[in-house]
């Protein structure tokens, strides 16, 4: 391995695989606040050299985290799979890169590439990609995952339904309800954020959403996103959940700050399979975002694109149904405009398709950062060209609850028909048999009219 | 008193005068072309309907809903935006705008700058974090936690040392909540007064996150330093403040220290009326020696 080059006359060396990875990374103020990104950009480029010559085994052997130190560490390398492991680990990086966008790549190719591949891998070659090699390699890379209904189907489009109310008042957050269906927003999942993370209230939301399902016989996955002890203590009371939810980090220091243990999330999932209400066997679903760790100081003095990586190494044991990057929420101490906030999510979305897991984004901003609606637009309309599982609905972009703004409902069938996309199958059928788009998928005057569900 | 009919009909009228003298109010001659005729075009008086005038409660714009009376009841169970329609699958034209406006307020109260002269206005002595510009302040949370040193010397020389309470203010992620200003601060020297309790001079930090009270307290060695700073805004929420407070705040001491009473304007609680709690509970902290979860309110 070597850690030292020339670019256009000057001499840079790094000092560990760490350090390289830092610096390859394309600009984020985040790395910048932790102090470990490159100094200039013809540094981010020596790195970025540095790392297209290094092996694969090169990388996997030096985790950012140590083995003995670190749950999600081992996690990740014990669920590598050695045989296929042998066959690329003499690879270099650049090799890596270009047989993931090789024009006769298949899925299944890429699925099995997937298990020998260590998360600091996954983010390494995400370095070396451009915006729209991270699209076409997400696009092959496709994943899907099944609940209820699949979800990541290639031709469809997904989105998750997210009805938050400032108080969790049920009236209010069935009015939102009613709204995103009658939007054909939902397919993903019905998932509220809850203001109240109280056992009572979660059981109450949780019933709610599985009446209302019932009632209008919605092929869809219901759930509350509190705690993952508080989920699991409604579903062993014997709440109605198709889904356990948890936020995850890409350290055990940062689960830790979010009062999570790897071994809580096994718990959740065995749970599901005996008491959840859904097929399965895709039972999890599981919320990110770069910066994280560094904002709990449970970094390790490795750059975010890294530390998110890891995150979806430690997903993948648990065989979600759903994961999505929540990119712009953090704030632009960490993803400093609009720009940073959509490379964040093309590489978010890569990552996690290269590792695996059923992948979707929270294309978002919050009110401190140069961002508006047309960049989170742009945002979701790459990712839907790059073949993402889902994205948020919500009533016009504004959540009142979280303060931040996303996609709205209105996006979930605007970019079905600028990609020529459906919703999952089975969704879209209903959204046939209530009468809200033709067979030939034409909107109707029901589509958008939330009061056909008041009855 | 003018009522707003009458301010309007002035407004009006000094809008036509001002269009007369400047031809405005005369057809506008359309250029020659070639080909096509262009009519002339009538500037008119009058004003566009003000998009943000109906509560996204009161907003709905679809046109035939199977339940019209359902649905308007419905809206009123949540601040969220529905009852919104479209165009196509698009944004109706007019909540489209609204959304807009509501995001270009939070925006403006972000990227804005309070105006250099306001710390002098209010009587306050105006210093600076470690922060240079606006982009360092968003970005380097650390360095906005921290005093200069001029600001250090100067809040050293003109503050009163171990004074009972000290009131700051910073500009924090809203440059416009400094509108509460005038009233809030008052309001909390009022209620102080009222249990025996003066304020010494007002300490201004610009570019400011919360923790830069941990860098006045010891400086000063007051038992109680209460912030006011402007929110993060929200959507349409611009204007919106925080009170922190925090017993003999330092940086050794964590989050959970403090005591804070958020959502200070004029659609959440109005600042006179917070002032007047934020002095009870300042009075509270001094009593019980300790703040944040420690103390029961």
């Amino acid at each position: 391995m070597k850690l030292k080059t020339n670019l256009l006359g000057k001499t840079y060396a790094f000092r560990d695989v760490k350090d390289v990875l830092a610096k390859a990374n394309e600009l984020k103020s985040g790395d910048q606040l932790a102090g470990i990104a490159a100094e200039t950009a013809q540094e981010r480029i020596a790195a970025k050299v540095v790392l297209a010559n290094m092996l694969v085994s090169d990388v996997r052997n030096n985790p950012v985290v140590p083995y003995e130190q670190d749950e999600v560490t081992r996690i990740i390398q014990d669920d590598v799979n050695e045989r296929i492991y042998e066959e690329i680990k003499n690879w270099t990086m650049a090799e890596l890169r270009e047989y993931i966008l090789d024009n006769s790549r298949t899925a299944a190719e890429i699925r099995r590439l997937s298990r020998g591949l260590t998360s600091e891998v996954v983010a390494g070659v995400c370095k070396l990609m451009s915006n729209l090699d991270l699209m076409l390699g997400a696009k092959t890379a496709v994943v899907t995952a099944h609940c209820n209904t699949t979800i990541g189907a290639p031709g469809t489009f997904a989105t998750r339904l997210q009805p938050n109310h400032p108080t969790d008042d049920p009236d209010g957050i069935l009015a939102s309800v009613m709204e995103g269906f009658a939007y054909g927003s939902g397919d993903a999942v019905l998932g509220l954020n809850p203001v109240d993370d109280s056992l009572g209230s979660v059981q109450r939301i949780l019933q709610m959403f599985d009446d209302f399902r019932n009632k209008w016989e919605i092929p869809t996955q219901t759930c509350v996103l509190a705690h993952v002890t508080t989920q699991m203590e409604a579903v062993q009371k014997g709440s109605p959940a198709d889904l356990i939810f948890q936020s995850i980090a890409g350290s055990e220091l940062g689960n830790e700050a979010f009062g999570l243990t790897a071994q809580m999330l096994q718990d959740a999932k065995d749970l599901m399979a005996t008491k959840g209400t859904c097929t399965g066997p895709n039972v999890m679903y599981f919320e990110t975002g770069q910066g994280s760790e560094l904002s709990s100081d449970a970094h390790h003095g490795a750059d975010q694109v890294t530390m998110e990586a890891r995150c979806y190494g430690f997903a993948k044991r648990y065989e979600p149904f759903l994961v999505n990057t929540v990119v712009g929420f953090i704030g632009p101490e960490y993803l400093y405009d609009s720009k940073q906030v959509t490379r964040a999510g093309l590489e978010d979305h890569f990552m996690g398709k290269l590792t695996g897991i059923s992948m979707g984004c929270d294309a978002c901003y919050t009110n401190h950062i140069k961002a508006d609606q047309n960049d989170i637009e742009n945002l979701a309309t790459l990712l839907v060209a790059a073949g993402c599982n889902y994205v948020m609905g919500i009533p016009h972009g504004d959540d009142i609850m979280l303060m931040y703004q996303c996609t709205g409902y209105h996006e979930a069938e605007s970019l079905r028909q600028l990609f020529g996309k459906t919703a999952i199958p089975e969704f879209d059928e209903w959204m046939k048999k209530m009468g809200l788009i033709t067979e030939d998928r034409k909107l109707t005057k029901r589509f958008g009219d939330a009061s056909i569900f008041l009855k | 008193m003018y009522q707003e009919n009458d301010v309007r009909d002035m407004v009006r009228a000094a809008l036509s005068e001002l269009l007369a003298a400047q031809g405005g109010s005369a057809p506008v001659a359309a250029p020659v072309s070639a080909g096509a005729t262009l009519a002339a075009t009538t500037v008119e008086e009058g004003f566009c309907p003000d998009v943000t005038a109906v509560s996204t409660k009161d907003e709905f714009h679809v046109p035939d809903p199977e339940n019209r009376e359902g649905y308007l009841a419905m809206k009123q169970s949540t601040v969220g935006r529905i009852g919104v329609w479209r165009a196509g699958p698009r944004y109706n034209t007019w909540s489209m705008l609204h959304f807009r406006a509501d995001h270009a307020t939070a925006q403006d109260a972000v990227f804005g700058e309070v105006p250099e002269e306001f710390p002098a206005q209010q009587g306050f002595i105006a210093g600076q974090t470690l922060c240079t510009s606006k982009d360092e302040f968003l970005t380097r949370p650390d360095l906005g936690r921290k005093l200069n040193d001029e600001t250090k010397r100067l809040f050293a020389e003109k503050l009163p040392k171990g004074a009972k309470v000290t009131i700051m203010v910073a500009d924090g992620l809203s440059s416009a909540a400094m509108v509460n200003i005038p009233d809030i601060v008052p309001a909390i020297k009022q209620g102080l007064k009222g249990f025996g309790i003066d304020v010494g001079p007002i300490p201004y930090v610009k570019y400011g996150r919360v923790g830069a009270m941990d860098d006045l307290g010891p400086l000063v060695g007051s038992d109680v330093v209460c912030l006011l700073i402007g929110e993060r805004p929200g959507l349409a929420t611009g204007e919106s403040m925080s009170a922190y407070m925090a017993y003999q705040p330092s940086a050794d001491r964590p989050e959970s220290w403090r005591t804070v009473v958020s959502n200070i304007y004029s659609g959440g609680t109005p600042p006179a009326e917070a002032g007047a709690h934020v002095a009870t509970i300042i009075k509270k902290i001094l009593d019980a020696k300790v703040s944040g979860v420690d103390l029961s309110l």
